[in-house]
């Protein structure tokens, strides 16, 4: 069992451990692969450019709702239970863009018997422009189970 | 300069609002499908054991394996959906015709294991349309829910369909 932190440790405020990804074709890709998500603006320059994005292909906005869930997963345990995610894509990854995820503990609460965080949560670039802000909420353990 | 039409909502958009889809049904989820997902957006770190190795999971207290959540048993289907109009489309030939992926909320309920059957019934709930730097853009929320073969639910998502 991997028990990574516990509810009670927890305070509003803190920040949760990063997670981090230089992304390019070699992680969209094999995120096409696996979604079966072969859109020509994430495959094709030319594609992009015709999509408005001067740089060209550009990457999927599940990838990096996808790094979210491994950012809680990674810093809550396997333990935890990831109860809700949220984010919107206000703007592009690029061709290696190193992105960063992110999150603040913004409430604690019990609510039908599960110990609940919720956080607000980022996926930021390497000039740290917020491109996909969020919400999430976790399930985590406590000490006395 | 391309015309700007007056809205990008169609008569067909207004006849399905609300209106859930029949359910779809995706194959039975594979163990191998759960590794290669965890490997392909850990990558390229090694995804966690979780996902990937079953003596680990078995002491966890999901009792095994069980997909990341973002995790879609409905990729790779023999037969395949025509494109809609209130789902993102790809490069797009002109104004109305592009398209982009919002955003999602989604909400957790029973893990995927192998051996999950898992079904989909989804509905266009709303929309709203205004001038942004892309010119006339609708955005568009889909309601999905998931139930697994034993009648639990699995998820339930909103997602933001943008057309400009």
């Amino acid at each position: 069992m991997s028990y990574n932190v516990y509810w009670e440790d927890i305070e509003v405020g803190a920040e949760i451990t990063p997670w981090s990804r230089k992304t390019d074709f070699m992680n969209w890709n094999r995120y096409a692969a696996v979604n079966d998500e072969f859109v020509y603006i994430h495959m094709d320059d030319v594609a992009g450019r015709a999509a408005l994005n001067e740089a060209g292909a550009f990457g999927m906005g599940n990838l990096r709702f996808a790094y979210l869930h491994n950012m809680l997963r990674d810093w809550a345990g396997d333990e935890a239970q990831i109860r809700k995610v949220g984010c919107q894509y206000r703007s592009i990854n690029q061709k290696d863009d190193v992105l960063t995820c992110t999150g603040v503990v913004t409430d604690k609460r019990v609510e039908d018997g599960e110990h609940l965080i919720d956080l607000k949560v980022d996926v930021v670039d390497q000039d740290g422009k917020s491109t996909a802000p969020g919400e999430a909420t976790v399930a985590l353990p406590t000490r006395g189970e | 300069m391309a015309t700007q039409p007056e809205t990008l909502v169609t008569e067909e958009m207004v006849q399905r609002k609300g209106v859930f889809s029949e359910p779809r049904v995706a194959p039975p989820i594979a163990l191998s499908d759960i590794r290669k997902w965890g490997i392909a957006v850990y990558w390229p770190e090694t995804p966690p054991k979780l996902h990937w190795d079953e003596d680990y999971a078995r002491t966890t207290r999901h009792g095994g394996v069980i997909a990341p959540l973002d995790f879609n048993p409905f990729a790779w289907p023999i037969d395949r959906e025509p494109p809609t109009s209130g789902r993102a489309t790809a490069a797009g030939a002109g104004v109305g015709t592009r398209g982009m992926n919002g955003g999602q909320t989604e909400e957790y309920y029973a893990p995927m294991k192998s051996g999950d059957v898992i079904s989909s019934t989804t509905g266009l709930t709303e929309w709203t349309e205004r001038q942004t730097r892309l010119g006339l853009t609708l955005f568009t929320t889909t309601e999905t829910r998931w139930t697994n073969q034993d009648g639990e639910l699995v998820k339930v998502k909103k997602s933001i369909g943008i057309r400009y």
